[in-house]
């Protein structure tokens, strides 16, 4: 069974064995409005909860995507490459942005589960 | 092309030059070439070129057509917040088209252009008294070039005091995309500072951020929010202490022309957009000009070329080997800067005078208040308490309708104004920022306000309307997202050959 947890800057991790897989909510891909573009990092990068790991870019802004967690990139999704519009038409499925491998599990407690989300987007 | 062109009223749709001219035409008449030799061996080529052939109405008429579908400040009022788009005053251009500056060439011997040497050394005094700095390099061409201009002597600082690692360079969320793309550019990591409710820079998120790595913060007083860094001088002290260096982006200084030295704020290089506090031109008006002023701390890194006075003859330095600029960070660009921009800014400040220029900086203020207190009820004020020279709204009075900031955006255009700047800066959501600056009379900046109140008004009765804008344009609403996914950058033959 996986869990998604979401961070405050609005990016989520739906973990699974070994790795989590990360995207952009779907309240985030709302209010960014057509995703153009999105700058993803290699494979093999190497990201500290918090740092700057990805670009992503509407017809209104570019805005930096922060890793949720401390780990290693293992795989992104190259679908994005050429569809971009994935971001906005699918944020929580096929718009997914790379898959990670947590370094830290006890860092997913600083995160919140969809139900706090929901909250906080609210409040 | 075959099917017919809509034309609305006199105002005509234009096809490129491309459609309208045939490539196996021409719209001059040649003489036959005969009687030459052909001396440049297997370079010479007798084949077609691919530059369309129009008569000389077809080619006049091409320009003039476009230039009706250009909006100007020449033509209304042009409120786009953080751009200053500012009256250029006729004065500029006939002084500009002087022939001793506009037939002027960059390599001709400094004697025969002694004036024109004149003139850029006297603009560099204005700008280092307006700003309350020591040094000066006029060469930068614009306000991005101007910013790397000074994060490169800043660099250059460091690297002479054997401080490279410091690497950092911070920025608030509510900076220009330039500043941290000039940051990059030059190989600093940029940080990211948060701004706080009141739209300021967050100071003790500042401080947090400050350790041993930490070069230079890259700060716009005001900030892009329309707001002074009341902080400003705890900020540069404590940039100071650390070691660091504080860059300014000037491109507010219309705000405080006369009323304040960035010297005084403890800034160590700022650019200035002569096109925007200065009256130059923007945009295809004419070449940008970005000036950077220097603290005496980075006076000795500014770069090459410099202009001095040296008893009653102006020379140009211009050479790294050169006693003057044995620290430099070297040259940033082949030639002196935009002549002609310099005439028109010290057009404008001759004109103004030092009270004249000071006066400028209080009305852009105060019509940017005026355009606040009158809005404010009916819109929503990103901010509390009085702005400075541009104002900025979030969309909170679009709340409970359909309309966005950008179909809002839209529907001002068929009430016949360019649109505000919208969605920027990005901290401020659906922000919509206005800059009437001092061109716009009390009679100008009274329409434009019952403009925005009608339109408000209507995002209540009657929101469908704004999907639909605009509609009195060339072209109704363009697909943004397409041509950001998808763009069509330059014309091939393949797509004329496609749509036949």
């Amino acid at each position: 069974m996986s869990s998604i947890f979401y961070t405050k800057e609005h990016e989520w991790i739906r973990v699974n064995e070994g790795g989590g897989v990360v995207g952009i909510s779907a309240y985030a891909s709302e209010q960014l409005g057509d995703v153009v573009f999105v700058e993803l990092p290699e494979n093999g990068f190497k990201a500290n909860q918090g740092d700057n790991i990805a670009v992503v870019e509407s017809v209104k802004a570019a805005s930096e995507v922060y890793s949720p967690v401390s780990g290693e990139v293992i795989k992104t999704n190259e679908d994005l490459s050429v569809s971009p519009e994935l971001v906005n038409e699918d944020p929580i499925g096929k718009g997914w942005f790379f898959e990670i491998k947590i370094s830290n599990p006890e860092e997913l407690q600083k995160l919140m589960n969809e139900d706090s989300y929901k909250k906080f987007i609210e409040g | 092309m075959k099917e017919k062109i809509s034309h609305k009223g006199l105002d005509h749709e234009e096809l490129l030059l491309f459609e309208i001219g045939g490539l196996n035409k021409s719209g001059v008449d040649f003489p036959e070439t005969q009687g030459y030799e052909q001396r440049i061996g297997s370079s010479y080529e007798d084949k077609e070129i691919g530059i369309p052939g129009l008569s000389e109405p077809e080619a006049v008429r091409h320009y003039v057509r476009l230039s009706r579908k250009n909006y100007s400040i020449d033509a209304g009022m042009y409120p786009l917040g953080s751009c200053t788009m500012k009256h250029n005053p006729r004065l500029n251009e006939k002084l500009a088209r002087l022939k001793g500056f506009s037939d002027i060439h960059p390599l001709q011997p400094v004697s025969t252009c002694q004036g024109a040497l004149e003139l850029i050394h006297e603009i560099s005094l204005w700008l280092k008294e307006l700003t309350g700095m020591s040094a000066i390099a006029m060469s930068p061409k614009a306000g991005a070039q101007g910013e790397l201009c000074g994060m490169m002597a800043i660099k250059q600082a460091l690297k002479s005091k054997g401080q490279e690692s410091r690497k950092k360079v911070l920025v608030p969320d509510s900076a220009h995309g330039t500043n941290p793309a000039t940051a990059a550019f030059l190989g600093f990591e940029v940080i990211t500072i948060k701004s706080t409710v009141a739209g300021r820079l967050d100071l003790k998120d500042f401080k947090s951020k400050i350790d041993k790595k930490f070069a230079a913060a890259m700060i716009t007083n005001p900030n892009t929010c329309g707001l002074f860094e009341k902080d400003i001088i705890k900020i540069s002290e404590i940039i100071h202490q650390n070691g660091g260096y504080l860059y300014c982006d000037g491109a507010n200084f219309n705000a405080l022309v006369g009323k304040i030295k960035p010297g005084d704020m403890g800034i160590d290089a700022m650019h200035i957009n002569l096109h925007k506090t200065f009256s130059t031109p923007h945009g295809g008006g004419g070449p940008g000009s970005g000036p950077v002023v220097f603290s005496d701390k980075l006076a000795s890194f500014c770069p090459a070329p410099k202009i001095e006075k040296i008893g009653n003859k102006f020379e140009i330095f211009e050479n790294e080997n050169n006693e003057n600029l044995l620290e430099s960070f070297g040259r940033l660009s082949a030639f002196h800067g935009q002549m002609g921009m310099y005439v028109r800014a010290l057009s404008y400040m001759l004109s103004h005078g030092a009270d004249g220029l000071r006066q400028v900086s209080e009305d852009a203020v105060l019509s940017a208040n005026y355009i606040k207190s009158s809005l404010e009820d009916v819109m929503s004020s990103a901010y509390e308490g009085y702005c400075m020279h541009e104002v900025l709204f979030n969309d909170d009075f679009l709340k409970d309708t359909d309309v966005e900031t950008l179909d809002f955006a839209k529907a001002l255009i068929d009430k016949g104004y360019h649109p505000m700047t919208i969605y920027f800066p990005l901290i401020v959501h659906g922000a919509l920022l206005v800059e009437p600056t001092e061109t716009e009379s009390k009679f100008s900046i009274d329409q434009f306000i019952l403009t925005m109140k009608d339109l408000v008004n209507k995002t209540q009765s009657d929101s469908d309307s704004f999907k639909s804008a605009p509609k009195f344009t060339p072209v109704r609403r363009l697909d943004e997202t397409k041509a950001a996914r998808e763009p069509i950058l330059r014309w091939k033959k393949e797509t004329i050959i496609a749509a036949e």
